[in-house]
């Protein structure tokens, strides 16, 4: 994978992004380059507490630099639109520690 | 270039890769490459009841700069072989 990482197929898809900082950013991918820098559409933060459920701020159209992202969650193609309206139901019904940063 | 190598002769198999934030995830490795960037399918997160957040996903791409540890089959590791190649590309370079 010489020519940066393998994301051509993802054009267009819904992805969720954990980023260094522990949180998960969910959106459409657009773009990438060489050095995993994104750019993610409708995208929206999922914020978890162990107080409430699952909150969703909205964000719109992000850039988001490669070195701060670390792992991507590709969904499943297949049964795409039903796993998103499970989880969309349960949403409010989650709670768990938000993510830990990463430290190098 | 070396575990470049290595990790392509394990695509297939089952691997736990253990993230820098504790986080650990199993999934069967997909693909690796240059930056030793891994694409694992079918994860699991190991101890799901405390990292809810990957709950409808199926595959994902793990970031190399992220991974603290890869975690392999036993059987999966020809410790000789990856002895010898070692000190092949010590003595390269």
């Amino acid at each position: 994978m010489s020519t940066g990482p393998g994301l051509e197929s993802l054009v267009n898809q819904t992805i969720s992004i954990i980023t260094n900082d522990g949180r998960i950013i969910v959106g459409t991918l657009r773009g990438f380059d060489q050095a995993t820098n994104i750019i993610l559409d409708e995208s929206h933060e999922r914020v978890y507490s162990t107080r409430e459920g699952v909150q969703q701020l909205a964000l719109g159209l992000y850039i988001i630099r490669g070195d701060n992202m670390y792992v991507w969650l590709l969904r499943s193609v297949v049964g795409e639109l039903d796993e998103e309206l499970d989880l969309v139901n349960d949403l409010s019904k989650i709670k768990a520690h938000p993510l830990k940063p990463v430290i190098h | 270039m070396l575990f470049f190598s290595y990790f392509k002769e394990l695509v297939g198999k089952e691997v736990t890769v253990e993230l820098k934030n504790d986080l650990a995830i199993r999934g069967t490795l997909h693909s690796v490459d240059q930056y030793l960037n891994i694409k694992l399918e079918n994860i699991k997160v190991v101890d799901d009841d405390k990292y809810p957040h990957m709950l409808s996903v199926r595959n994902c791409f793990i970031r190399g700069s992220v991974v603290r540890y890869v975690e392999l089959p036993p059987d999966g590791v020809d410790v000789d072989i990856l002895h010898d190649a070692t000190r092949r590309e010590a003595r390269g370079s």
